[in-house]
């Protein structure tokens, strides 16, 4: 056996060890939506306040908007909740959400308690329009732009990090650009 | 701690019965949808929110909406291409447990018949280098003298 | 108090792998016996404190000491006490200082059994050894403590997982330990061979029963994994090509070449330098077995509390071991190659064509397992790579292999006529043709191809074997003659023979209740009845039934064939007191050639329950094959030239041992 050739295994341990080494830093549980640069899913729903009353999918066009899927029995998304208020407050975004696979009384007490971050919120019974949307886990937020274009999606509570460097410069870019 | 935390939490859902939970004995299989191909395609899509299950096996909530889905699909007369494809659009080719053939794909794919390919032609050059190399001859002398030594050493094999 | 002692040991047990580690490697370089001498003492001294270790940490079990935070995390007072030692190698921690423990006993192992190993030889194998359990032993102490404490100390544990509480898991664990730190040895051997320079027949006779007491420790890890999770999960699977099932798979594929490799070394002298990066590549699959395991890179439902930490500490201790291992292989391999010469058609080149299709397979498994990273780290997103692919990529290369299996042990060494190999094998392919064949016809019921297939490459290892048994029998008549000729063919060569029945077993369960096995799921009612199989099930309903550590509804089916009953099967649905999970307990009602599987699955209202039931066509073949493999490598371990009385071996040059001279088995 040559010598160059001796040094084959070597290196081929070396290349699966970066490989290793990056995939430390990966999370494998973490599933990308392939839904970024679409348009959001066609759907009409109930709103939670007001049963008689639709929000769907025409609702969020026109303006640079959040969609947001919790629910009452989600206890992360109590944890996000008061970054969800701190951001209506700022009035750069509107936040639409998606109650899912909730109790429409429990919801609404819910809102009352803690505080009412949201334009409207569709009320998502049976998770069917969560599944259009790819959810798999609650809570998740979605960026939309303008024109109904799903631009970013968040996989679990956000925190102030997430919040600060990557929803509300996207948010910004994409209002700049009219 | 969180994290321990967090993966007992997450095995627990994953190992959880919640309280209406369905079963493949809710699905009707006298009509439409054969119980065998039914259960052939939930077991190659993957549950998202468990560790390493199938949509067959798992009792998670997402799990049995999503079983509900392909039922619903499969008996309003979808292809099987049309299923994956509705569930692959939302959710990524990550719910596929037949990874999809695309040129991303190929190192899976057509990379261990590569190796095997490499490896023979090693292998031929490994043994054609072994065998080639001339061998002292015996004279006829020698070979009876090496046919009874062996005759021999078998019959003296170690009782 | 007892706590502490255990890690005081522990740390104790460090100081002396790391004397072992050095003192008689330097030793063999300065040439004092007495530094090399060193290694044998260290070893037994780690052993001790690592065995007082251990008992310290199953003390704590047993007497429930709740102020020891992996006690508090994997017990409970309920908890059976069988099932109380078992947890202590029931997660991170524990599992750990098994893993160290039975280095440690393979140390004092070799450092008994080795007296006829030349000194130099000793010292090095001892003194690897005692570098991975620096490694090991440090990882523990560092990131893994078992012994660290929790104040206020609960009053109750969390109580073992469930899933964990059963016989079979209790002996999985340390039956796969001993096969990957079994590894060690070889590695150790292989080290010790590269730094010294030589690689002669001898070292091939040393190393060879260390790696199959391993290699069938590993076969039965495996097979109890396997056989566990087949009874405890519910659903009748055996397999999923689980990244961590993946972990223990490809260790044993490398380490079945290695097993072959080195027989081939020692009667041949040939294939010196793949035999070491074997012995090297087998320890390494278990060392990364262990990194996936514990470190988070991939989802599993069998991993461990994972922890970057952790895995950024195991990456690095693999660094050093396996990536010094393989620059040391690079830079002194040339010194110990050289062989043996053999034809194009040999036994030889049919043993390297199953070692290449062994590799070829375990690579797959590793590629198959880490696609995803890859994809992911290269940034093209998440894909899941499951038991399709791996199903099909196995089913690929698997029936050459077993053609190969099959010649093999007819072949002659160094040089075979073809056409005599073929007119040998003529009436064995013959027959396992026209087996294929009628498990493929397509008026038999259940035939398929994929069936002809399976049973045909079972049919083509047994006739096979049948041949090889026949060909050495010198005498064809004569009872008393063909029996002495039948026992004098030593336990080597049936050890082999029952190996690779072994294999054919496995092939045929695997087969049959792939591809015949049948499952319903329904509601039933008590007093419902299903049909399946030609078997009758009777539902009879669901009562409570009050365990030591949970509650069960356990229900009743009666099992009938021909209206006639054959078994009463109770299958449960336990809640365990402490971790409220709901868990199965199948019941199965079992025969030499098939299983009837019946399991609980929810509660639908008013008594009726919905209920699975599976038919499952020779499924313990699987298991038997297991069993057949290990028995066959403990038959060929325990062959007279292991026991006998040493000869001098020192300067002994390859292929012209004894062994080499002695019928081929």
């Amino acid at each position: 056996m040559k010598r160059p050739l001796l040094l084959i295994p070597a290196i081929v341990f070396t290349v699966m060890v970066v490989l290793l080494a990056v995939g430390l830093n990966l999370n494998p549980r973490e599933v990308p939506s392939p839904l970024i640069g679409k348009p959001v899913p066609g759907f009409e729903l109930s709103r939670l306040k007001d049963p008689q009353a639709t929000l769907g999918s025409a609702d969020l066009t026109g303006r640079v908007s959040l969609f947001n899927v919790w629910a009452t029995w989600c206890v992360s998304c109590r944890a996000e909740h008061k970054l969800l208020m701190a951001l209506a407050e700022t009035g750069e975004v509107d936040i639409y959400g998606l109650n899912y696979k909730d109790d429409r009384d429990a919801a609404l007490r819910w809102l009352q308690v803690y505080g009412d971050p949201y334009v409207a919120n569709a009320f998502d019974d049976d998770g069917r329009v969560g599944i259009d949307w790819g959810v798999y886990g609650t809570p998740e937020t979605f960026v939309i732009d303008g024109e109904g274009v799903i631009r970013h999606k968040v996989i679990g509570p956000l925190s102030a990090d997430i919040v600060n460097e990557r929803i509300l410069p996207l948010v910004r870019q994409l209002n700049s650009r009219g | 701690m969180l994290p321990r935390l967090l993966r007992v939490a997450l095995l627990g859902l994953a190992m959880s019965m919640p309280a209406h939970a369905s079963t493949l004995a809710d699905f009707d299989f006298t009509g439409n949808v054969s119980e065998a191909h039914y259960k052939a395609v939930i077991s190659e899509l993957r549950c998202l929110v468990c560790q390493n299950e199938s949509l067959a096996g798992s009792q998670a909530e997402l799990a049995q909406d999503l079983r509900e889905e392909v039922y619903k699909m499969m008996d309003a007369g979808k292809t099987d291409d049309e299923i994956v494809d509705f569930l692959v659009a939302r959710y990524g080719d990550f719910v596929l447990y037949d990874p999809p053939l695309k040129p991303s794909t190929w190192l899976l794919w057509f990379g261990p018949f590569v190796l095997a390919a490499l490896a023979l032609l090693v292998m031929g050059y490994t043994v054609r280098k072994r065998s080639r190399g001339v061998e002292q001859g015996l004279t006829a002398a020698e070979r009876a003298r090496v046919a009874s030594l062996l005759s021999e050493g078998t019959e003296n094999r170690k009782s | 108090m007892t706590p502490e002692l255990g890690q005081f040991a522990l740390i104790l047990a460090l100081c002396l792998a790391v004397v072992q580690a050095t003192l008689p490697l330097i030793g063999t370089y300065t040439g004092s016996r007495q530094w090399m001498s060193v290694a044998s003492t260290a070893a037994w001294g780690q052993f001790t404190f690592l065995s007082i270790s251990l008992g310290c940490l199953i003390y704590a079990f047993v007497n429930n000491d709740f102020s020891v935070t992996y006690v508090a995390n994997n017990s409970n007072t309920l908890l059976p006490t069988i099932y109380k030692v078992s947890a202590v190698w029931g997660a991170h921690e524990g599992s750990l200082l098994l893993w160290v423990f039975m280095l440690g006993a393979w140390g004092v192992a070799v450092a008994a059994l080795s007296g006829k190993l030349p000194a130099v030889v000793r010292a090095r194998v001892l003194s690897v050894m005692g570098m991975v359990g620096v490694g090991f032993l440090l990882f523990l102490l560092l990131t893994s403590n078992p012994f660290e404490r929790l104040f206020p100390a609960p009053l109750e544990g969390r109580d073992l997982n469930p899933l964990l509480q059963d016989p079979g898991l209790a002996i999985h664990p340390p039956m796969l330990y001993m096969g990957y730190v079994g590894f060690s040895v070889a590695f150790s051997f292989a080290l010790a061979a590269l730094l010294g320079g030589k690689l002669d027949a001898a070292w091939a006779r040393w190393s060879r029963p260390w790696t199959t007491v391993a290699w069938v420790s590993l076969t039965i890890g495996i097979t109890l994994g396997s056989w566990w999770a087949y009874n405890e999960l519910g659903w009748g699977g055996w397999w999923f090509w689980d990244p961590v099932e993946n972990a223990s798979f490809m260790p044993w594929l490398v380490g079945t070449a290695l097993v072959h490799s080195l027989a081939v070394t020692e009667k041949r002298g040939a294939f010196k330098s793949w035999t070491v990066l074997l012995a090297i590549t087998a320890f390494s699959m278990s060392l990364l077995g262990t990194f996936l395991v514990r470190s988070g890179v991939l989802t599993s439902v069998h991993a461990f509390a994972t922890d970057p930490g952790r895995g950024i500490f195991i990456l690095a201790f693999l660094c050093i071991v396996i990536g010094g291992s393989l620059v040391v292989y690079a830079w002194r391999a040339p010194a110990v190659t050289g062989g043996g010469r053999f034809d194009f058609v040999s036994r030889e080149t049919l043993l390297l064509a199953n070692n290449v299709l062994l590799v070829i397979v375990a690579a797959l498994i590793l590629l198959g397992t880490l696609f995803p990273l890859i994809y992911d780290a290269l940034e093209l997103g998440k894909i899941s790579v499951g038991f399709p692919w791996f199903n099909k990529m196995f089913v690929s290369f698997m029936p050459l292999l077993i053609v190969v299996m099959g010649i093999g042990p007819i072949a002659r060494w160094k040089r075979q006529d073809p056409a005599e190999l073929a007119k040998h094998l003529r009436i064995a392919f013959i027959v396992s043709l026209l087996v294929g064949i009628v498990f493929a016809l397509p008026m038999l019921p259940g035939a398929s191809p994929l069936a002809g297939l399976g049973i045909g490459l079972a049919a083509w290892l047994v006739t096979s074997l049948a041949t090889s048994l026949a060909d050495r029998l010198r005498h064809k008549r004569g009872l008393a003659a063909v029996w002495r000729d039948i026992t004098v063919q030593g336990r080597s060569y049936y050890g082999m023979v029952l190996a690779h029945l072994g294999m054919a077993s496995a092939v045929v369960g695997v087969t049959l209740v792939s591809l015949h096995g049948m499952e319903k799921d329904v509601r039933l009612s008590p007093g419902q009845a299903l049909e399946m199989s030609g078997y009758t099930f009777v539902f009879e309903g669901v009562e409570s039934h009050q365990g030591p550590n949970y509650r069960a509804d356990r229900g009743r089916v009666r099992v009938l064939r021909a209206d006639e009953e054959i078994a009463l099967l109770q299958p449960e649905k336990r809640t365990y007191t402490v971790q409220t999970k709901p868990m199965t307990e199948a019941a199965i009602d079992v025969r030499p050639t098939r299983d009837l599987y019946v399991s609980l699955g929810e509660p639908v209202g008013g008594g009726d329950w919905s209920v699975r039931v599976y038919y499952k066509p020779f499924v313990r073949w699987i298991w038997l094959g297991g069993i057949l493999m290990a028995l066959g490598g403990l038959l060929a371990v325990s062959d007279r030239r292991y026991r006998l009385p040493a000869r001098s071996r020192h300067g002994v040059e390859a292929g012209t041992s004894p062994a080499g001279q002695e019928a081929t088995g």
